[in-house]
């Protein structure tokens, strides 16, 4: 390989520079078999990568007070130099998003290149799941209509009305998708299409399912179950509706709550098509970053190889890229829990060493990937996993060993906390297994999913929590409620399961208000 | 393929809207805010932004969570001396919690309260809410000597800089076209006229037409020629006219004792208050003269360093500085162009038959040039004559004229908010 000339050096850049060095850091990614969405790179200043921020990266977005809310507490952290900005924001579109900041040097201009415009890039177009649940090419154009449709709204309807549907809807945003469908793609010109003939489609289909007027026998009908002493003519034996439980919450909403207008179904649908496409980030956290962390450390090496930057920019690589994977253990006060860039890039490069220089170990743990071809591995690896998995299938020793990881029980049964495995052999397998389901969306959110609407009585919907572990539902469970039922309109009643018995009981409003005094 | 763009040039208050929306929603609690830290902070610091802080439960956006209790099992990196089976004592205040939610640990847990930032603008708005400027708008009214120049179609004089291309332009096509009509229409005759004669056999060509008619064209020609392109007939100006105006300028006179009675911490109360009202009426008028008057016995006109920092000793006599302060506005300020607010603050002393001649003063010439007059008595004792002479100043002008009491710092800011409380339009 001859040593060419650096394109620049120093620490400032421009846009020659930029160019030529986005020329040949795609050329390596071509190399490399890095297939991305076409970049559109962006220059912002830090004001703007501010306003980026606080949109949680959507280049437009309605407008709702906790993104400004969002921004102040960014705007305040960074005045204070509490902390710095990303030094680029990616958006998952096509063609694909970068934003680089004017203050970046030359140096982090090109490490961001590598990491977003062919890291984090390849990644949106190859994992299974932003295949499935995002659709890259339309995501702008229905951010746009999500925007004139609330501004619209709050044209007709007032800014408050709009701004407590979407407080409401944000409070369920989590519970906006449907885990195990593939969803409709979304898109804007279909949106603006059908909606008319869907709202007014959607009120006849509410209204049907309502049409039926409660006629509650000694009292309000809860039990589904059939009474034959008060009913012999079985007017109240029925299926329980939903039929089977829906753990799309704001779904559920969008078509069944009663009370709702057509204009407000339609948001509940925004801020569900937006949650949806928001899906697959939460949940490759670890190994988006680890494959875009570990692609910019390998492309700027071979950038370095190939003599297109000079020692000056490679130091300051190394030291920038050494604080981005650096973990501070447990007990370090700079602890933030575990860093995905460290994680993520440990296992990608520890994949790459499993398949060029396997130890026995590694041949007896991964009999499939040891010795194989590294590229045609790691691209296997981004492509079909999650986080969860991910780590299921390719947390080795060495990595555990590594970052010295070890399990730890806390049981409000026990009254101390126990050590339940560490980096030895009797731990590894423990570690991956408690690592995996602590990254797994299951485990970190509640499942609470609708169990009954009671068409037929006082209209109460039922939702059922089933416990995970024991672990009871926190304090904010009571506004969430409230949300509900200001959407659904009627109460709400919320069960907690534990090995199919109902261990606790919430309800919305709750019943000895005065409102049934009053 | 890719491609760069700089978007460093576009708007940056992209968020602004979702900012205001959020100021909006928690105005009370900003509000809370801002009063408290006017209190706390000194005025002359007012003109920045102020940090605010919000119990963070009060704007969070709950969402279904797992609290505490169950069993639960996190993984951490940076493991030194623990063995499989060791067994911890639970952190105490955990209270089940164990070391933490894990990865869920990002999201700013535990942080009680939500801190922001003011801009400056954002701060004055919050701390002059509600209040209002008294009589603003009858003076705007009668004021009408400040002119402006405000456009007033074309006109066919003025100077070069106010030249109206377009419709200097278009008029002069306009005259061309009507100069050159005639002409245009008398050469074509001639043309057509030499060409019949050229047509005709030479025999019967009559050379004396022919070369008549050629002069007569190269006449016409030359003509054409002639017409200017761009005459200056054909020029047109913008016109301006000048408007007048409504005032919009307002001073300030501060009047302070600064008698041995009065310490320093007196006067940085008063300070603090000629600060705020100073601020407050920036805010209305776009310019705001200043005009500082001290007196123990006698009064001066200084300038605000000494106002503020020279000692004084001596007796004192109110009188002499609202005398000062009437023949400045004769002299320099008359009430027909310039808003008038006076404000005093003082520890309360007089000489003893002065506050009769500061009532007579004020009732029979002051009152009737001022927008406003606002007395604040710094003092922790009881009334003297003074305060009883202004109280029935306000009597008679309840409109015009307020007082209040400052006993410490604290009260500077509810005292001011009273003074310019909004009132219902009657």
């Amino acid at each position: 390989m001859t040593r060419r000339e650096p394109i620049a050096t120093g620490s400032d850049w421009n846009f020659e520079a930029l160019e030529a060095y986005e020329h040949a850091v795609g050329a390596l990614a071509r190399e490399y078999r890095l297939d991305t969405y076409p970049n559109q790179i962006e220059i912002i200043t830090s004001e703007q990568m501010m306003d980026a921020y606080a949109s949680v990266g959507m280049p437009i977005g309605y407008h709702h007070w906790s993104f400004g809310k969002q921004f102040l507490s960014v705007e305040q952290a960074y005045r204070r130099g509490q902390m710095g900005l990303a030094y680029e924001l990616v958006i998952n579109s096509d063609p694909c998003i970068a934003y680089l900041m004017e203050e970046n040097s030359l140096m982090m201009q090109v490490l961001v290149i590598a990491h977003a415009c062919y890291g984090h890039n390849s990644f949106f177009k190859g994992n299974y799941l932003f295949r499935a649940w995002t659709d890259a090419s339309a995501i702008v154009d229905y951010l746009v209509f999500a925007r004139k449709y609330v501004a619209k709204c709050e044209e007709r309807h007032g800014v408050e009305a709009v701004e407590q549907l979407l407080d409401a809807c944000h409070a369920l945003q989590n519970y906006g998708v449907d885990r195990y469908k593939r969803p409709s793609p979304v898109s804007a010109e279909e949106e603006v299409r059908r909606q008319d003939e869907r709202e007014a489609y959607l009120q006849t289909q509410v209204n049907r399912l309502w049409s039926t007027i409660p006629t509650p026998i000694g009292g309000l009908v809860q039990q589904p179950s059939h009474d034959f002493e008060n009913d012999p003519l079985g007017l109240h034996r029925h299926d329980r509706y939903p039929s089977e439980p829906q753990e799309n919450l704001l779904y559920f909403l969008e078509k069944n709550a009663p009370l709702l207008e057509p204009w407000q179904r339609e948001i509940v649908r925004i801020v569900r098509k937006l949650a949806q496409y928001f899906y697959p980030q939460r949940q490759t956290q670890v190994m988006n970053e680890g494959w875009a962390t570990f692609w910019h450390y390998t492309l700027m090496n071979r950038l370095y190889d190939d003599g297109l930057i000079d020692e000056g920019i490679m130091l300051e690589f190394l030291q920038s890229h050494t604080s981005v994977v650096s973990q501070p253990g447990f007990d370090s006060p700079y602890f933030n829990g575990i860093n995905p860039y460290a994680l993520g890039f440990a296992m990608f490069s520890d994949i790459q060493r499993i398949c060029q220089s396997p130890t026995d170990e590694d041949r007896e743990w991964f009999p499939e990937i040891a010795g194989s071809d590294w590229l045609e591995t790691l691209h296997f690896a981004m492509q079909n996993f999650k986080d969860e998995s991910f780590i299921q299938q390719f947390l080795s020793p060495q990595v555990i060993r590594d970052l010295k990881l070890f399990s730890l029980v806390d049981d409000d049964r026990d009254d101390s906390l126990q050590i339940e495995a560490i980096h030895d052999d009797r731990g590894y397998r423990r570690i991956r297994e408690a690592l995996s389901v602590q990254y797994a969306l299951s485990a970190r959110e509640p499942n609470i999913q609708v169990w009954e609407a009671d068409i037929r009585g006082d209209r109460s919907l039922t939702l059922r929590h089933v416990q995970d572990r024991r672990r009871p539902l926190g304090q904010s469970l009571f506004p969430v409620m409230r949300y509900l039922h200001q959407l659904w309109g009627f109460p709400i009643k919320l069960e907690s399961m534990e090995e199919g018995e109902v261990v606790r009981r919430y309800q919305w409003p709750i019943p000895e208000s005065n409102r049934e005094s009053a | 393929m890719s491609y760069f763009i700089d978007r460093r040039p576009n708007a940056r208050n992209k968020s602004a809207v979702n900012r205001q929306r959020f100021l909006q929603r928690y105005r009370s609690h900003i509000k809370r805010a801002v009063e408290e830290s006017v209190n706390r902070r000194s005025i002359t610091d007012m003109e920045r932004g102020e940090k605010v802080s919000i119990p963070a439960k009060d704007i969070s956006e709950p969402s279904f969570q797992h609290g505490p209790g169950g069993r639960r099992t996190v993984v951490s990196p940076g493991n030194r001396e623990f063995a499989e089976g060791d067994r911890l004592r639970r952190p105490s205040g955990g209270g089940g919690q164990g070391s933490g939610e894990g990865q869920a640990g990002n999201q700013g847990e535990g942080v009680d309260e939500f801190v922001f930032s003011l801009s400056r603008e954002e701060f004055l708005d919050f701390v002059f809410d509600g209040l209002e400027l008294p009589h603003l708008e009858r003076k705007q009214l009668q004021v009408l000597e400040e002119t402006r120049p405000v456009r007033a179609g074309i006109s066919k004089e003025g100077v070069p800089a106010r030249i109206n291309i377009v419709r200097s332009m278009r008029e002069a096509q306009a005259r061309r076209i009507g100069m050159r009509a005639p002409l245009k229409r008398a050469l074509r005759e001639a043309q057509e006229a030499l060409e019949a004669e050229e047509r005709k056999d030479p025999v019967l060509r009559n050379p004396a037409r022919v070369s008549e008619l050629k002069s007569e064209i190269e006449r016409l020609e030359k003509r054409i020629e002639a017409i200017p392109f761009l005459d200056t007939y054909d020029l047109r100006y913008n016109h301006l006219t000048h408007q007048p105006m409504p005032s919009n300028q307002a001073v300030m006179f501060c009047i302070m004792d600064v008698s041995g009675s009065m310490t320093q911490a007196h006067k940085d109360i008063g300070k603090r208050f000629f600060l705020l009202l100073y601020l407050f009426l920036e805010r209305n008028y776009e310019k705001v003269e200043l005009v500082f008057v001290r007196h123990h016995t006698v009064a001066k006109e200084v300038d605000e360093e000494e106002f503020f920092y020279s000692r004084e000793t001596g007796g004192t006599i109110v009188s002499s500085a609202l005398t000062l302060v009437d023949s400045i506005i004769e002299a320099r300020y008359a009430p027909e162009q310039w808003n008038l607010y006076v404000a005093q603050a003082s520890d309360g002393d007089n000489w003893d038959d002065d506050s009769s001649t500061c009532l007579e003063l004020l009732d029979e010439s002051l009152m009737r040039k001022l927008q406003y007059f606002t007395y604040v008595e710094i003092t922790p004792h009881a009334h003297q004559a003074l305060w009883e002479a202004y109280d029935s100043v306000r009597a008679a002008y309840p409109e015009r004229f307020a007082m209040q009491q400052i006993v410490q710092a604290e009260d500077i800011y509810p005292v001011f908010r009273e003074l310019f409380r909004q009132r219902a339009k009657g």
